[in-house]
């Protein structure tokens, strides 16, 4: 059986079929007999203190078997906990109750708990449940919120400021003195909501004979979430198995550690009953993490030329009502550290307030913090452009790291691995045609049509790693990965990862790898995910990390099998190790090819273990434990061309070219994949997705009828391609894809947009860029002529 | 999304639906559900029983009755999209449907419970206002018919009395040199109207004869542009003239404003898409 080699080929996803023919086993597929049903009632106010809860009438309707308030709950549940402690911030974590015991922070603060028999008595019996509240003022905008006289949240976060986080390398003051010209603007990275397919649910089960905890849920990381579970619960981890397999993507928004899961578990411990919780879609809204809500206040420091010599900024970030587990680190180092781009700046300052206010509390999201950056850096190149009179290309080109300066240490600190900017920048002009759209858009505009083109060249941190500078950072975690390659003695082989895959298709990836490695074929290779039972610890799947570190612990877990295998089959063939040949999964005598054995072989006599050579253990399974040396840094340039129509403010989409350096890619397929639908969440920031507060702090975008999720038919066709600069921290020269496209597709856009509307003379909108708001300041702009 | 406990009928006949209003007062019709099963899972419906509709033989289906086009009120859009005598006769029926929300939408959704819900967004209701329909409706006193033009009141209120049952809209077939178009700005998340013309016009001698304006989305409920017809009857419809006559498309709006589309902008909204319907429409005239 000839197996060919599986690393760039596009390997149709193995794990498809299971679940578009909805055979995928999601949390609420679980089905343990005697389930109890779990129903939160959730804060209606943004702020108010709970002056009584009556929950009598609740525990005689029909089904309900338990009623919890927040009181009931504080002796079993320690608070919710934050993991992100950026040093040297003054920080303050306030305290975050599973269910608020006596005040409300924000629209979706649970207040009680329901768990009946089935969840229709739940429901019912939640909506019987009376609460007293005070009405107290709410503050929603994070800016207000640092206000002398502004509502405070807490007694001991004075002017809600949970941090203060700066970074700075060169001398920015200098630059800003001596630059030729200085350009300012304030922007606002609105806020959004994960959205994910599958809201978040969980199934607690609690065993009151062996003591052990077994939790399904929706997780992008369940080993940590275990390490959580038993920090405020108290039960061992030993006690605790975590099982999140099929996860309907997260976004980011399944990594935090959140309260529902926590009530979950005491209930069931509280009753020794199967407790489930499963959003609905209104509270996944409310209850589950948004994302990035940031406004920055950006000056850049340019010379005539075009050359930039300094980026100054000073953000607000929300943070919502209290700290979610990653929260700190995502609008601070994850923001902060990406602040020089592709480009070469050599003095950059970054201030960073974390406010918390009245709302859901945010954490990553897709890019977390990098999308943010990639945002100031793209829209202020456009705006030096405009006031230089030069063209938009140029002024990057002009700044841009040259490749043979790689590996490349900018002024934040980081060192770029490997890039070639320029090549992935000439690609995406090529294939977009510049020059001529140049001339279209001269010949448009003379009839009063508006087309426009935006670009957006960034580099992004991916691969997260390494645990020491997560530990530098605050990172209350570790950034390896682990994985364990089981041989069985069929030959057939199950790889166990730490990372945890919900979308983005490493059972087939990681299938490819393993098979190249062990020349076994690709239905040979299972990938066992998301079980804390099955695999010795992950630490998960974010920052576009799981092929990276995970991928590449796989790597060496099977280079260890296959050494292994080598030294039995040289045994065997009663040859040295060094004679022996590994091709395609046969094991064979240098110049004698026809004294082989196969892999399958070698596996069933390491089992058998009746002739091992001296010092070799029987068996065959080998874990490695990755921690990289370095981040990686993916690049590469995005195009958009859209045609704004000037009676109405609507976009249209007439070419979205993406041109990524990934560095090596394993499937094809399966990276453009990503990029696409990186791309549809970060063109929906900027023209369709926004969560709207009021003042009062009611969510008015609370439902897919009033926030707008792309579909197709809202997105362009994708014209996609790529250069390859492999990066020398891993075996693969990888970089990592699930965060591209949404980290470059948002200021592709604006700036299409606002290229588009230069005859106006507007030089920068806030998104979103919604038909109402594009037509509002085409309006303002004809006032003033 | 777990609606309140509730009691279900199953009607077979009209009369009998009648029969089960009156003995529930509290009880709603449902139809394809889809607009008053989501209220009732956000629990902002809590009817005490639903009487269904959708299997009583005579509500559904389309008949030419020879000068007009008698659609049974559980007709699904997706049932409209594939006749022909509607697309037709009643291209704008097509057109308008061909919008309504997505395919399962149009599956489910009928005639009859787009009319009677009135929602305000919704894009019927601009249709049966262009095209000059009546309602036939049937109650514990009987039959009676109700123009478009007097059926939808308010913002999910109509002149159906909570006992009578919508059984039939009948439309009349367009006479002579006729054009319709329907022209909507969807909301990107839910679909639904933010602004939606529909535009009926005959002409003659070049001349317009007959102009009639639906607009959906921008009120509190679809409404005739009574002054744009005004404008623009007796007029040769010139680019210009449809301009100026669209000018008055906002009069008479109480109009609805909300995070995504102002008060104004839908103002403006409505005076772009109805311009560019009576476009369509003229044009569709002249053939
Ligand atoms: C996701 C989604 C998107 C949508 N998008 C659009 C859109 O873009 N445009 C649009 O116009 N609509 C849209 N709709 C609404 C859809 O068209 C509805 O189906 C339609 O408005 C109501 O028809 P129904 O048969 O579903 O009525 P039902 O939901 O069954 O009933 C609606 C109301 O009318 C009453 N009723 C129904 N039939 C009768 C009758 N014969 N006599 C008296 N009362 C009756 C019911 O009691 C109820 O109060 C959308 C709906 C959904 C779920």
């Amino acid at each position: 059986m000839a197996v060919t080699k599986m690393f760039g080929a596009s390997v149709k996803r193995r794990e498809d079929p299971r679940m578009i023919t909805g055979r995928a086993n999601y949390t609420d597929d679980v089905r343990l007999p005697g389930t109890l049903s779990l129903v939160i009632l959730r804060s209606p106010y943004a702020h108010a203190r709970i002056k009584s809860i009556n929950v009598e009438k609740a525990r005689q309707m029909p089904g309900v078997v338990a009623v919890y308030t927040g009181k009931d709950l504080v002796d079993s549940l320690a608070p919710v906990p934050c993991a992100w402690l950026p040093p040297n911030s003054d920080l303050k974590v306030p305290e975050y109750r599973a269910l608020a015991v006596d005040t409300v922070r924000y629209v979706g603060d649970g207040v009680a708990a329901v768990v009946a028999e089935n969840r229709y008595q739940a429901q019912d019996a939640a909506a019987a449940i009376e609460v007293e509240y005070e009405m107290l003022p709410a503050v929603v905008d994070q800016e207000k919120a640092t206000q002398d006289g502004a509502p405070q949240l807490y007694a001991d976060v004075p002017n809600n400021t949970a941090f203060v986080w700066r970074l700075a390398g060169g001398d920015i003051d200098a630059a800003l003195r001596d630059a030729d010209v200085v350009v300012s603007q304030r922007l606002i990275n609105h806020r959004l909501i994960p959205t994910a397919m599958e809201p978040r649910a969980a199934v607690a089960h609690y065993n009151p004979g062996s003591g052990e905890l077994t939790l399904w849920c929706t997780s992008q990381n369940p080993h940590i979430h275990r390490l959580l579970m038993s920090a405020v619960t108290g039960i061992p981890e030993t006690k605790i198995r975590v099982i999140a397999t099929d996860v309907g993507g997260g976004f980011g928004s399944k990594i935090p550690f959140y309260a529902g899961e926590m009530i979950a578990v005491a209930i069931s411990k509280d009753l020794g009953r199967p407790v489930k919780w499963v959003e609905d879609r209104r509270e996944n809204f409310v209850a589950t993490t948004h994302g990035r809500d940031h406004i920055d206040y950006v000056d850049v420091a340019a010379k005539q030329d075009g050359t930039i010599t300094g980026i100054r900024v000073k953000a607000y970030a929300n943070m919502g009502a209290y700290l979610s587990t990653a929260a700190p680190g995502v609008p601070t180092w994850l923001f902060g550290l990406m602040l020089s781009g592709p480009y070469k700046i050599p003095n950059i300052s970054v201030e960073v307030h974390g406010v918390l206010t009245n709302t859901t509390p945010t954490d990553a999201y897709r890019g977390a913090g990098r999308p943010e950056a990639t945002y100031v850096l793209e829209r202020m190149m456009d705006l030096v452009a405009d006031r230089l009179g030069m063209d938009p290309v140029e002024v990057r080109r002009k700044n841009f790291i040259p490749k043979e300066e790689f590996p490349y240490t900018v002024a934040t600190t980081l060192q770029y691995d490997s890039g070639d900017y320029e090549a992935a920048l000439n690609r995406a002009l090529e294939i977009v045609g510049y020059e001529q759209f140049r001339k279209e858009q001269e010949a448009a505009r003379a009839q009063g049509r508006l087309l426009g083109i935006g670009f957006s060249t960034y580099v992004e941190v991916c691969g997260l790693a390494p645990s020491q500078a997560a530990g530098a950072m605050g990172f209350q975690g570790g950034l390896w990965e682990s994985a364990t390659v089981r041989v069985h003695p069929s030959g057939k082989v199950s790889v166990f990862t730490g990372s945890n895959p919900h979308g983005q298709g490493e059972e087939t990836t990681f299938a490819q790898l393993v098979a190249d490695e062990l020349g076994v074929p690709l239905d040979d290779v299972e990938i066992v995910h998301g079980d804390t039972g099955r695999i010795p610890f992950g630490m998960g799947t974010y920052g576009s990390r799981s092929t990276a570190v995970g991928g590449s612990a796989l790597i060496y877990a099977a280079r260890k099998v296959r050494d292994k295998g080598a030294k039995i089959a040289a045994h065997l063939l009663e040859v040295s190790p060094d004679d022996i040949v590994f091709d395609q999964g046969r094991y064979y005598v240098k110049g004698a090819p026809d004294r082989v054995k196969t892999f399958q072989e070698v596996a069933g006599a390491a089992y058998l273990a009746w002739n091992m050579p001296e010092g070799v253990t029987p068996g065959l399974e080998e874990t490695h434990f990755f921690d990289p040396i370095n981040n990686t840094y993916p690049f590469g340039t995005h195009v958009c061309v859209v045609e704004v129509d000037p009676a109405t403010g609507k976009v249209q989409f007439l070419r979205y070219v993406a041109v990524d350096d990934v560095g090596n890619v394993i499937n094809p397929m399966i990276v453009d994949g990503q990029v696409h639908g990186g791309i549809a969440q970060g063109l929906a920031q900027a023209v369709y997705e926004t969560a709207v507060y009021d003042e009062n702090g009611q969510l008015l975008s609370g439902s897919l009828m009033d926030y707008a999720l792309p579909t197709a038919s809202m997105v362009p066709t994708y014209e996609v391609d790529r250069t390859v600069t492999p990066t020398p921290v891993n075996p693969m020269g990888l970089k990592g894809a699930g965060e591209t496209g949404t980290i470059a597709s948002t200021p592709a856009v604006v700036n299409a947009i606002i290229d588009a509307l230069k005859p106006y003379g507007i030089t920068h909108l806030d998104m979103p860029l919604t038909p109402q708001r594009i037509w509002q300041a085409i309006q303002e702009s004809q006032k003033g002529s | 999304m777990y609606p309140a406990a509730f009691e279900y009928y199953r009607a077979t006949s009209v009369p009998e639906v009648v029969q089960l209003l009156q003995q529930h007062p509290d009880g709603k019709i449902l139809a394809g559900g889809h607009s008053l099963l989501p209220m009732m899972k956000l629990r902002l419906a809590e009817p005490a029983a639903l009487i269904d509709i959708g299997r009583v033989p005579d509500l559904n289906g389309i008949q030419d009755a020879g000068d007009s086009i008698v659609v049974g009120a559980t007709t699904t859009y997706w049932n409209l999209l594939q006749s022909d005598v509607i697309r037709q006769s009643l291209p704008l029926i097509t057109e308008a449907a061909n919008v309504v929300g997505d395919i399962q939408v149009r599956n489910r959704g009928t005639l009859g419970g787009a009319m009677a819900h009135a929602d305000p967004a919704a894009d019927m209701p601009a249709v049966a206002l262009a095209l000059d329909a009546s309602m036939k409706v049937v109650g514990p006193n009987g039959e009676r018919t109700i123009p478009a033009s007097e059926f939808f009141v308010d913002m999910f209120t109509t002149a159906l009395s909570p006992d009578e049952v919508l059984t039939q809209i009948i439309f009349p077939k367009p006479q002579g040199t006729s054009g319709q178009a329907y022209e909507k700005f969807a909301h990107p998340a839910s679909g639904y109207a933010v602004v939606g013309v529909a535009a009926f016009v005959t002409l003659d001698g070049g001349k317009v004869q007959t102009v009639r304006v639906g607009i959906t989305g921008a009120g509190t409920v679809a409404k005739r542009a009574s002054a744009v017809e005004q404008a623009l009857a007796g007029q040769e419809p010139t680019e210009q003239a449809i301009e100026s006559a669209a000018a008055h498309a906002a009069e008479g709006l109480e109009l609805n404003g909300d995070i995504f589309a102002s008060e104004e902008y839908r103002a403006h909204l409505a005076r772009v898409f109805t311009q560019r319907a009576l476009s369509r429409a003229v044009a569709a005239a002249r053939g």
